[in-house]
Parts: C-alpha cells; sequence; structure tokens
C-alpha cells in the first residue's frame, strides 16, 4: 500500500511537469489550430535562465527560488512573443503546414544554438529552493515534489482565472472561436496571439525549472522527451482544452510511473503511447475535447 | 611509341612521387569521441590522455622518423554518429589506425567498419567482450566486463558484506547489459541472492519509480552498471527516498560530473575503474604530473589514463612492425607483450584484450578514494 501512495506521488509530481508544458501546447493551439514545435525549447531555455539566475540568488531560500522563477517566466515569455513576432507572424495567411514546419525549424534553431551557447554537456542544477524530506510513515515526500505541484496547482488557477475572468482572457477565446469575427468586434489578434504565446512560454520556462529542480542535470536537448509527452498529454485530454491539458499530463505522469515501477518498465513509453492510441480511438477529440466536424 | 611511353611511365612516376611524399608525410591516427553530449566527460578525458601521448611522441621525434597527426571527431555521444565519423576517416583522411571509444555501444558501431576496411583499431576503454569480437584487427587496452562484473559481485559480498542486491540495469547500453548480466552470475554463485531487476533506458531522469520498487523489495545494497549522470541522479534520488545502504556500480561511473551532479548523494557509493590517480608507482605519477601541466592542473581519471595507454600501445606497435601497413601493423598490436603503461602492465591476449587489474573507488568528502586492487 504505501509502494502505492508512493509511486503515485511519484507520478503525480512528474505529471504535474507534464502539465504545465501541455497548457503550453493547448493554448497555442486553441487560438492559431497548429502545434508549436518550439515550446519544449522554451523549457529548455527556461530551466538554463534558472542556471544562471540559481547562481546569483543565496542557495535554499524560498524567495530566491520564487525570484529566479520569476524572472524566468518572464525571460521566457519575451522569448516567446519574439519567436512569435519573427516566425509565425509573418505566416499567419500562409497554409497551417508551412508554419508547423517553420515551427520545427524554430525547435532545431534553439536546440543547436543551446549546443554552441550552454555547451552540450549536461550541468548540474542549484537547488535554488530548501531542500526538507518529510515522512508520513513509510511514505516520502520531497520539498521539490510538494513545489512541483504547489506551484503547478497555482499556475493552472491563475491561468483558468486569466482566461476567463479578464478582457484579454475573453478576447483569447474570442480569438480561438473564430477570429475573423473577433477583429471585427475590435480585439487586436496580434495582441492577444502574443500574449498566449507569452503566457504559453511562462508557463514552459516554470515546467523546466521544476524538472531541473527534481532531475538536476540539464542540456540544450533535454526539452525533447518531455516535450513529446507533454504534446500527447495535450492530445490525450483534448487539444484546445485547458482542462483537459492538466488532466492528460496527470494521467501520462502517473501511468509512466506505474509502468516503471513494475517488471514492465523497458516497455513504458510504448505502454503510454498506446494508452493514447487506444483512447483515441474511443474519443477521437480527446478526454475532454469537443469533436468538431472540419468545415470545407 | 610516344604515347605508349607516356602510359607507361606516368603511372612509375606518380608512385615515385607518392612514395617520396609519404617518407615525410605525418602518420595519421583518427580518433572518434564523444567530445560533446551526454557522455562528454568520457571523450574529453580520453581525448586528453590521447592527445597527450600523441604531443609526447612528436616532441620526441615522431616513430619511424614520422609525426603523428591525430584527427579527432566528435560523435556527440549519439548512436549512428560514430559510423559515419569513422567511414569518413578511413575513406577521406586515410588513417592507418582508429582510437576510440569509450562507450562499448559506439565502438561496436564502429568496429565492423575498421574491419571491413582492414584497418586496425583500439579501444582504450570500452569493456563490453563483444567489442573485440568483431574481427581480428579490433583491438583494446582495458580489462572485460566478466572480469569486471565478477569483482564488483566479490567486493559486495565479501568486502561490503551485502546478501540481497538490487540490480538497475540501462537497457539501451551494450556495456550495462553486459556488466549487469556478468555480476548477477558471479553475485548468485557465490551465494548473494538478486532480489529485484529493474531497468531504466538511457537519457532517463527520473527513476523514483524503480527506486520506490526497489525500496519495497528490502534489499541491502543496489548495483548500477550505467554511466555517469545517470548513477548520479539514481544515487541522488535513492536518497531522497531514504535508501540509505551502498549503491555501486562499474566504470561508467568515473567522472568529476558524478559528484558535481550527485553531491552528497554520492558519499558512501564504490565503483571499480582501471586506474588510481593515488598510485604512488612513478609511471604513475610521472603521468599525473605531465597531465597536470598540460591541461590546468585537472586530475587524469581512468578514461584519460587509457586514451593515453591506447596512442602509446598503437605507436609502440608502428615502431615494431617497422611499417604503417595495415596487416603488418595489426600483428604487432596483436603481438603486444609486457608493454608498460599508465595502467599496468598491457599484454593483447589471443581474444585481442588485455588482462589487467581493477581498483575500487569510493566518494568520501565530495572526493574520489581509492580503496583496493583486485587482481584478476
Amino acid at each position: 500500500m504505501s509502494e502505492f501512495l508512493q509511486q503515485l506521488l511519484n507520478g503525480l509530481s512528474l505529471g504535474a511537469i507534464y502539465a504545465l508544458i501541455a497548457l503550453g501546447y493547448t493554448m497555442v493551439y486553441g487560438v492559431l489550430r497548429f502545434i508549436n514545435f518550439a515550446h519544449s525549447d522554451v523549457f529548455m531555455v527556461g530551466a538554463f535562465l534558472g542556471y544562471y539566475l540559481g547562481k546569483l540568488v543565496p542557495e535554499h531560500t524560498i524567495w530566491g527560488g520564487l525570484a529566479v522563477l520569476a524572472v524566468s517566466m518572464i525571460g521566457c515569455a519575451i522569448l516567446g512573443m519574439t519567436i512569435e513576432r519573427l516566425a509565425y507572424r509573418p505566416l499567419r495567411s500562409a497554409p497551417t503546414l508551412n508554419v508547423l514546419i517553420t515551427a520545427i525549424g524554430v525547435s532545431l534553431l534553439l536546440e543547436y544554438t543551446g549546443q554552441v551557447f550552454f555547451g552540450a554537456a549536461p550541468r548540474n542544477f542549484p537547488s535554488i529552493f530548501p531542500v526538507r524530506n518529510f515522512s508520513f510513515g513509510s511514505v516520502i515526500v520531497t520539498s521539490n515534489q510538494l513545489i512541483v505541484i504547489a506551484v503547478s496547482v497555482v499556475l493552472m488557477i491563475v491561468l483558468q482565472l486569466i482566461v476567463y475572468r479578464t478582457k484579454i482572457g475573453t478576447a483569447m477565446r474570442a480569438v480561438s472561436l473564430n477570429p475573423k469575427a473577433a477583429a471585427l468586434m475590435g480585439v487586436n489578434n496580434d495582441v492577444v496571439i502574443s500574449f498566449t504565446f507569452g503566457l504559453g512560454s511562462a508557463l514552459a520556462a516554470a515546467g523546466g525549472i521544476l524538472y531541473a529542480l527534481n532531475y538536476p542535470s540539464i542540456d540544450p536537448l533535454m526539452g525533447v522527451m518531455p516535450g513529446l509527452k507533454a504534446f500527447v498529454a495535450a492530445i490525450l485530454g483534448g487539444i484546445g482544452n485547458i482542462p483537459g491539458a492538466a488532466l492528460g499530463g496527470l494521467i501520462l505522469g502517473t501511468v509512466e510511473t506505474f509502468v516503471s515501477g513494475s517488471q514492465w518498465s523497458t516497455y513504458k513509453d510504448a505502454i503510454a503511447f498506446a494508452i493514447l492510441i487506444i483512447i483515441m480511438l474511443f474519443r477521437p477529440a480527446g478526454l475532454l475535447g469537443k469533436f468538431t466536424v472540419e468545415k470545407v | 611509341m610516344i604515347k605508349a611511353l607516356r602510359f607507361t611511365l606516368l603511372p612509375v612516376l606518380a608512385a615515385a612521387l607518392a612514395a617520396a611524399a609519404v617518407a615525410q608525410d605525418p602518420i595519421k591516427v583518427g580518433e572518434f569521441a564523444s567530445l560533446t553530449g551526454k557522455e562528454a566527460a568520457f571523450g574529453q578525458s580520453s581525448h586528453k590522455g590521447t592527445l597527450l601521448a600523441i604531443e609526447e611522441l612528436n616532441a620526441t621525434g615522431g616513430v619511424l622518423g614520422r609525426q603523428f597527426e591525430l584527427i579527432t571527431e566528435d560523435n556527440q555521444s549519439k548512436q549512428g554518429e560514430s559510423a559515419t565519423i569513422v567511414k569518413k576517416l578511413i575513406s577521406r583522411d586515410q588513417v592507418i589506425a582508429l582510437l576510440g571509444e569509450v562507450a562499448s555501444g559506439r565502438s561496436l558501431e564502429a568496429a565492423p567498419i575498421a574491419q571491413n576496411y582492414k584497418i586496425p583499431m583500439i579501444s582504450p576503454s570500452s569493456t563490453n567482450p563483444k567489442v573485440t569480437e568483431m574481427g581480428s584487427y579490433i583491438f583494446r587496452v582495458c580489462f572485460i566486463d566478466p572480469f569486471q562484473g565478477t569483482a564488483m559481485a566479490k567486493f559486495g559480498k565479501d568486502t561490503l558484506h551485502l546478501k540481497k542486491i538490487a540490480l538497475l540495469t540501462s537497457v539501451s547500453s551494450p556495456y550495462s547489459v553486459g556488466l549487469a548480466k556478468y555480476f548477477k552470475e558471479t553475485f548468485a554463485k557465490i551465494g548473494g541472492e538478486i532480489t529485484i531487476e529493474q531497468k531504466y533506458s538511457e537519457g532517463d531522469k527520473d527513476f523514483k519509480a524503480q527506486l520506490t520498487a526497489i525500496k519495497a523489495a528490502n534489499v541491502d545494497g543496489i548495483f548500477v552498471p550505467g554511466y555517469y549522470t545517470e548513477a548520479a541522479l539514481i544515487s541522488k534520488q535513492a536518497r531522497e527516498l531514504e535508501m540509505d545502504y551502498p549503491i555501486f556500480g562499474g566504470d561508467g561511473w568515473e567522472a568529476p560530473q558524478l559528484i558535481e551532479i550527485g553531491g552528497k548523494a554520492m558519499e558512501g557509493t564504490y565503483y571499480s575503474t582501471h586506474y588510481s590517480p593515488e598510485n604512488t608507482s612513478p609511471g604513475v605519477q610521472s603521468f599525473v604530473k605531465k597531465f597536470r601541466a598540460r591541461f590546468a592542473g585537472e586530475i587524469p581519471d581512468a578514461m584519460a589514463a587509457l586514451g593515453y595507454d591506447s596512442a602509446m600501445v598503437l605507436a609502440d606497435a608502428i615502431k615494431r612492425a617497422g611499417t604503417t601497413d595495415h596487416s603488418k601493423l595489426r600483428a604487432a598490436i596483436a603481438a603486444t607483450k609486457n608493454f608498460n603503461g599508465v595502467t599496468g602492465k598491457t599484454t593483447i591476449d589471443s581474444n585481442r584484450n588485455a588482462t589487467k587489474a581493477a581498483v575500487v573507488i569510493t566518494v568520501k568528502d565530495g572526493a574520489f578514494k581509492f580503496v583496493q586492487a583486485i587482481n584478476p
């Protein structure tokens, strides 16, 4: 039983990170109807910003950790908006496929520029937050796991408030529903799309730092696998759907952890992706997504 | 008539010119290494050792009156990359021999190509037995995993007094799978018990799930036959789960990054390797001194020592062969006997492997400390 609870906790803290990254994929898809493949590399840049900023603040302090988190999120928000402005906006009226290929290009650009600037060798991420272990019976919770879950929950609530309770959130939903109609109603689409990218990238940065806190070895290609998993999580929950992305991330993280802890650990990715295929067969729009017929 | 003369003379002239050019041409040695990427620490160390050896040889006039030219290519620690760069080294750079790799998986990629082109290849520190089984042109200057696995199983049973052990193996690395196999065989034979076996893949970062399962199995030690990045993360996460028993592994752990990434979690972990810079023999100490002078005070690890030895064994063989002709050079390397290197005496056996002693290293107060030597 205690093994089950421990695995569940391990899975939730991994899933929370997947969820944070998945939110970025899903928001951009919701507004622009395309997959931003560079998202997983913004995640990597977030972790590296955290690495350099972490050297400026004293280790093991809550304010230091939060400051690193905040500055890195702002940095990545700017990066995300820049990518959108330079790479995607000029292609706004082009077919989706063109933007998709550009996204892959931007992704590779970030990865290999990262190798030039940061070097390809893995680096040790500093422990910016206080480190403590809490034992509940035989279940052990590390402070990092708590931070991951707490930060993720807070960020998801904030995101939900922004999307449903603010003017810019309403504009985002309007653009998502119908960009032309939104523009006719006086919504500045450019600002809204830019904001969406900023928001998604900030979440990716938070995910990157939380990931690096738990698995403190970072390198320029660190975003590839978590990015892929988060992409799957976003589809699993229903792409374009914000609670769906969170749910998908948690499911994927938990399943992966339980499979890793069993004797079939070698097949953990295979099983995770098999579940995706099964869900897609029965619910083509994802768990919380609505199936809509594409109008031609 | 003139035409015929031209046809017969030209090749002769060209051959003569080529021969004259060869006499002054440097001896080209190809090195493929993981200079960047996940196992960059291995490639960097090994490369520095090899470079030091080549520079030293050139400073003393080279071999057969010719200087050495080391051509190094990076495989970025990636699968598939070694095959490409080795082909390039052989066909475009026309190297006479290949030095590399540390990781057995990448040596296994290059070996069939070297064998095919009949270019002698010396692996400095790939320990998987399969590497030299790839063909008669493939050699190594280090011990092999059956010995290393046996040595660590005995060390775990007799020195650490462990009875129930968990194995955590990387399924995507031939090195890890091989070492785990030999460890398991011996440990069971000498009366120990492998209670649980868990697996991971190269590049994984989350091991909590496997470790939680291991914790539930009530073992008193974990054997991790993997590479340093994963070994450090595994130790760190095991300590977070309050698993305080010994964690130990093989020579894949040998890198400063082990302590950098693992930090305090590495205290009380052990691994086997090929040499210790603490060895007081004059050969080792003079190597450490030369290495530190050349590379800004850095203390050479086992990969550096083996990188150095691999180049020296090659140079010695060229000297004895008196030529860089492939098949003669091959025979000379195969005949290497009692060559005095930094990592001990190298004798190449009939399976083209070297038999050498292993040393066990532990981490104490954030530094590597010599524990004991295990003789074959």
